[in-house]
């Protein structure tokens, strides 16, 4: 008879006496629940600066406007991907690849906040971004760190706009390096001190401002915070119980700290999260840039996907790897390529989204990227990011069209379009509600 | 090596010169000092002010709270003038000033200082030209906001302000008002005329039309698409150039330059004439599009626009506007005044200067209402927020709060003739702090809570730490070394931080700890060395700068510090 406990089982028996392995995981009600049946999580790999759908996954290796990007075979025999991503490459039956996300936004502001929200910015009114939507309609109650983490970031800060600051993502700027502003910088017995006098000095002002004091919430972010900086769960931002060769395989980069991090808060219960990584912006040397960059890519997003699979979180994490825009077919006389949103890839994997499948295809060998009327070409099967967004909220299990009176008194929906079947299971495509 | 060190030295003078002008910013202005007329009577307009709320209150049978002291008023208009608290220095010579028509006259003084008009300035340049970075080269956020603050410095018309922000031709450097235009260029496109146009309606006319730039407003019938595209052809002249911003009627075909709008799905697009929507009168006949529209918005009949700005600076003064949004006021209406429009009034009667609506709205009222409540339900206190008869409870902006904690860790005003070092330091922990602390945006006058991460910087950010250490210059260590007795220690602390005195229970509290200390312990053995040791338990382990420190923390992070009230 085999008596191993499975990993499920062990979790379930530990949580349940109350023990954390390296860290507080899921509960035992959570863990125990099938793999699609868990509460997911979304993280979002983004490339900041716009990265090349060229020389990442979309490569027309052999054309003018391919430039000195190769090719290489991958664990899906029907797709291709840029050389700049071997790692990767073996993992791509797990994935999936839009080549056919569409914009009309160029400019790295505007783009950013189009393709966070799904909604192209208005000056009257701010859009929250996809994972402050997650976070702020699928609040883990267990958490006593934030619902909606930012690692790396860079000045483009995820935002939850309308549904209010308190949202806003966490901000880590190097991950796995230690948090700041976590720990009282006197002895416990004064910070116990302190928060008595704080006690004495709260009251004073509060006892004719009830009603007003109870709407500011600063008593309960006081708590919250305070909660935070005593939790077990803190341990999830913390690299130190990680084996070298796990760090190793993630890479020895903000980046890769990022990704390993991200899959230590996603075991916590963290339902959203953000790892940045800058400079994609290859307006020079635009290859010479993506081989920069692509080192630091590859290595993490390879390992997270495999860390995922092998710890049975990938049907229940949504790994999105996207950016502002896409850059240019032509490449400028400076080596490098300029802003393109006419056409540009993300990648997907997990959270039920199809595995193995390619979705739209762009127009092989177009330097300009335009017809002859001076026209954009369009690729095929485009792919707009509000429906990509609503089939992640449905798959989620979130409300996409949900609508909510905004602080200026508009109602607005989650999402400005419906989901898309196509890009999910068939399993998962058949318990989608898409009304 | 002799001529290494002098450069080396001259290397170092330039830097700190560079810093002390960086963070001085515009203390130089080109005419001083400021023309704020403090002889002006004021009085009638405000008692009209204040009639009308008077009126209101009534006719709403609301609760009115209590006026508050003198010193809540100095923190408010502090807050708002200058963006931090009062310091000591200035509490005590306030303190000190008997004369009649206090607060007016501290307000003008307060006009006059450069504080005022860089902080305004800032401020100003959120709704002019956003908070983004802007179009690389073409745009300067620095020229426009040493501008913005030089007119507030010589209490400039608003109108004259207006025009030259429309209308202004030339360099983004040598004309700053021109950044109002050339933050709307895009890369490879030119102007995008649709920003300006939505954006002179929303900060001069306090109205939002955005959402007809694509159809007719849905809930507002007088909005319609072609009000839209009428204001929108208002700057279809103006264009980038190497000389600047310009102005060009004809093209280089010799043609009229027009504007025209591309429907979805057209081939072409139609040419669409400026046209205002409404009063039409108010347009001159001659000039260029830009100037025309300039006296449009300006006209002295145009109510909207002193509606707008008269709204905005009430935001400033009290932290949330009459009307919010701040920029998406009602139509008005002709036979009915409401308090924007007897603020406007005075306004436009006193050659269009922001002082008179500071002074009015400081002299108000509402401006002395207390933020107490005696309200025993949700609901009357709603109404009385909604009815303006309680003070609102707003939270501090992100720089006014550290400009606050900065300020109260000195006990002189921190300003133009603060030693260079303290302005060079503020500036730097200014900018560390906003960054960590994040920033508000455009949209600065929406109403917010405060987050985690701000909670934690405030408890455990190397800010509050250094602002609330006994260290030699710093307020807590002269307020320990100089105070009589531990009565006033916690006094001084409590003016500094809050701007009060502190009340019965938090001075009995404080006092404990500052006569249990090391110090007061060892002597009371001096004083009666037959006194018994205190066992190990109950013996005092806090010094005195301890205990203040603590109790500088705590101000520092009790929700009166972070909210205006």
């Amino acid at each position: 008879m085999n008596i191993t406990p499975t990993r499920r089982q062990l979790l379930q028996f530990l949580a349940a006496c109350g023990v954390s392995l390296a860290i507080p995981t899921m509960t035992a009600r959570a863990a125990a629940r099938r793999r699609d049946e868990r509460p997911k999580s979304l993280i979002t790999l983004w490339m900041s600066g716009g990265m090349s759908q060229l020389e990442t996954w979309d490569p027309h290796p052999g054309t003018k406007s391919g430039g000195e990007v190769r090719d290489i075979a991958t664990s899906n025999k029907d797709v291709r991907i840029s050389e700049l991503l071997p790692q990767m490459a073996e993992q791509l039956h797990s994935c999936m690849l839009i080549r056919s996300l569409t914009s009309k936004e160029g400019d790295h502001e505007r783009g950013s906040a189009f393709v966070k929200t799904g909604y192209r910015p208005e000056p009257t009114l701010k859009y929250p971004t996809l994972g402050a939507i997650c976070a702020h309609e699928l609040p883990n109650p267990d958490l006593e760190i934030p619902q909606f983490v930012t690692l790396a970031p860079d000045r483009n800060v995820p935002e939850a706009g309308y549904l209010g600051n308190q949202w806003d993502a966490f901000r880590v700027f190097q991950p796995g390096m230690g948090l700041s502003n976590l720990k009282s910088y006197v002895s416990p017995e004064r910070q116990a001190d302190r928060l008595k006098g704080l006690n004495v000095v709260s009251q004073q002002f509060e006892q004719r401002r009830q009603f007003a004091a109870k709407r500011t919430l600063h008593q309960n972010t006081l708590d919250r915070a305070l909660a935070m900086m005593s939790s077990e769960q803190l341990k999830a931002f913390e690299l130190e119980t990680e084996s070298a060769g796990v760090k190793a395989a993630y890479g020895d980069t903000s980046f890769g700290r990022g990704c390993l991090v991200a899959r230590r808060l996603v075991e916590t219960g963290v339902r959203s999260i953000e790892v940045t990584l800058p400079g994609f912006d290859t307006h020079v040397s635009n290859h010479g840039g993506h081989v920069t960059q692509c080192r630091i890519l590859d290595p993490a997003i390879a390992t997270l996907i495999q860390e995922l699979r092998e710890r049975d979180l990938l049907d229940s994490t949504i790994v999105l790897c996207i950016s502002e825009f896409g850059r240019t077919p032509g490449i400028n006389p400076a080596g490098g390529r300029d802003h393109w949103p006419n056409w540009f890839s993300c990648m997907i994997a997990g959270g039920g989204f199809r595995e193995g499948t390619v979705i739209g295809a762009t127009p092989h060998d177009v330097f300009e990227g335009k017809k002859a009327d001076g026209k954009f070409i369009l690729p095929a099967e485009p792919v707009l990011v509000p429906e990509l967004y609503a089939t992640i909220m449905a798959t989620m299990g979130i409300d996409f069209h949900k609508e909510i009176l905004t602080p200026i008194g508009r109602p607005i929906r989650f999402a400005d379009a419906l989901p898309s079947a196509y890009l999910l299971k068939d399993d998962v495509a058949g318990k989608v509600n898409r009304s | 090596m002799r001529a290494g060190v002098i450069l080396f030295a001259l290397l170092i003078a330039t830097l700190v010169l560079k810093a002390v002008q960086v963070a001085g910013r515009v203390e130089q202005f080109a005419g001083s000092p400021a023309a704020v007329a403090d002889d002006q009577q004021l009085g009638p307009a405000v008692a009209r002010l204040n009639e009308q709320f008077h009126k209101q209150w009534q006719a709403e049978n609301v609760q009115v709270a209590e006026s508050v002291d003198d010193f809540a008023v100095l923190r408010r208009l502090s807050l708002a003038m200058f963006g931090t608290v009062p310091s000591l220095e200035d509490i005590r010579a306030f303190e000190d000033d008997d004369q009649p028509h206090r607060i007016d006259r501290w307000v003008v003084r307060m006009l006059q200082d450069s504080r005022y008009s860089n902080y305004f300035a800032e401020r100003f340049a959120r709704s002019l030209v956003g908070v983004e970075e802007g179009p690389f080269i073409v745009f300067r956020r620095d020229r426009i906001t040493a501008w913005l603050a030089e007119q507030l410095h010589q209490d400039a018309s608003w109108s004259q302000m207006t025009r030259e922000l429309i209308a202004a031709e030339g360099l983004w450097t040598d004309r700053p008002a021109a950044n109002f235009i050339t933050v709307a260029s895009i890369e490879d496109e030119g102007l995008d005329v649709n920003k300006l146009a939505g954006r002179t309606v929303r900060t001069f006319l306090g109205q939002r039309i955005d959402c007809a730039q694509c159809h007719d407003h849905p809930f507002d019938p007088a909005w319609k698409q072609t009000s839209f595209e009428g204001l929108a052809a208002f700057y279809c002249q103006a264009s980038l150039s190497p000389g600047g911003v310009t102005d060009y009627r004809t093209g280089e075909d010799k043609k009229e330059v027009v504007y025209k709008v591309v429907d979805p799905g057209a081939e072409t697009g139609r040419v669409v004439p400026s046209a205002v929507p409404f009063h039409p009168e108010w347009l001159p006949a001659e000039g260029g599009l830009r100037h025309r529209l300039a006296e449009w918005v300006t006209h002295k009949d145009n109510r909207r626009f002193e509606r707008a700005i008269a709204n905005r600076v009430w935001g400033f003064m009290l932290g949330k506007p009459l009307h919010e949004p701040v920029d998406d006021l009602p139509h008005p209406v002709d036979g009915e005044i409401d308090a924007l429009d007897i603020l406007g009034q005075e306004f436009r009667a006193c050659g269009d200067r922001l002082s008179v609506l500071i002074r009015m709205i400081a002299l108000s009222d509402v401006f002395r209402l207390s933020s107490e409540s005696s309200a025993d339900n949700e609901e009357t206190y709603s109404s009385q927020v909604q009815a303006w008869s309680v003070f609102p409870l707003v939270r501090l902006r992100p720089e006014q709060v550290i400009g606050s904690l900065f300020q109260a860790g000195h006990i002189r005003s921190i300003d133009q003739n603060s030693n260079p070092l303290v302005r060079v330091t503020k500036f730097g922990n200014e900018n560390d702090f906003l960054n960590e602390y994040g920033d508000l945006g455009d949209d600065e006058l929406l109403q917010r809570v405060g987050t985690i991460p701000q909670a934690l910087l405030r408890m455990n950010g190397r800010f509050t730490a250094e602002q609330s250490k006994v260290d030699t210059l710093s307020a807590p260590a002269q307020i320990l070394s100089f105070s009589p007795d531990n009565a006033a220690v916690i006094d001084n602390c409590y003016l500094a931080c809050l701007c009060r005195h502190p009340g019965v229970d938090e001075r009995t509290y404080f006092l404990n700890l500052l006569e249990s200390t090391t110090e007061a312990a060892a002597e009371k053995r001096k004083a009666n060395p037959e006194t018994p040791e205190a066992n190990p338990v109950s013996k005092p382990t806090r010094t005195r700068a301890e205990v203040v420190e603590d109790l500088v923390w705590t101000l520092f992070n009790s929700p009166e510090f972070s909210w205006n009230h």
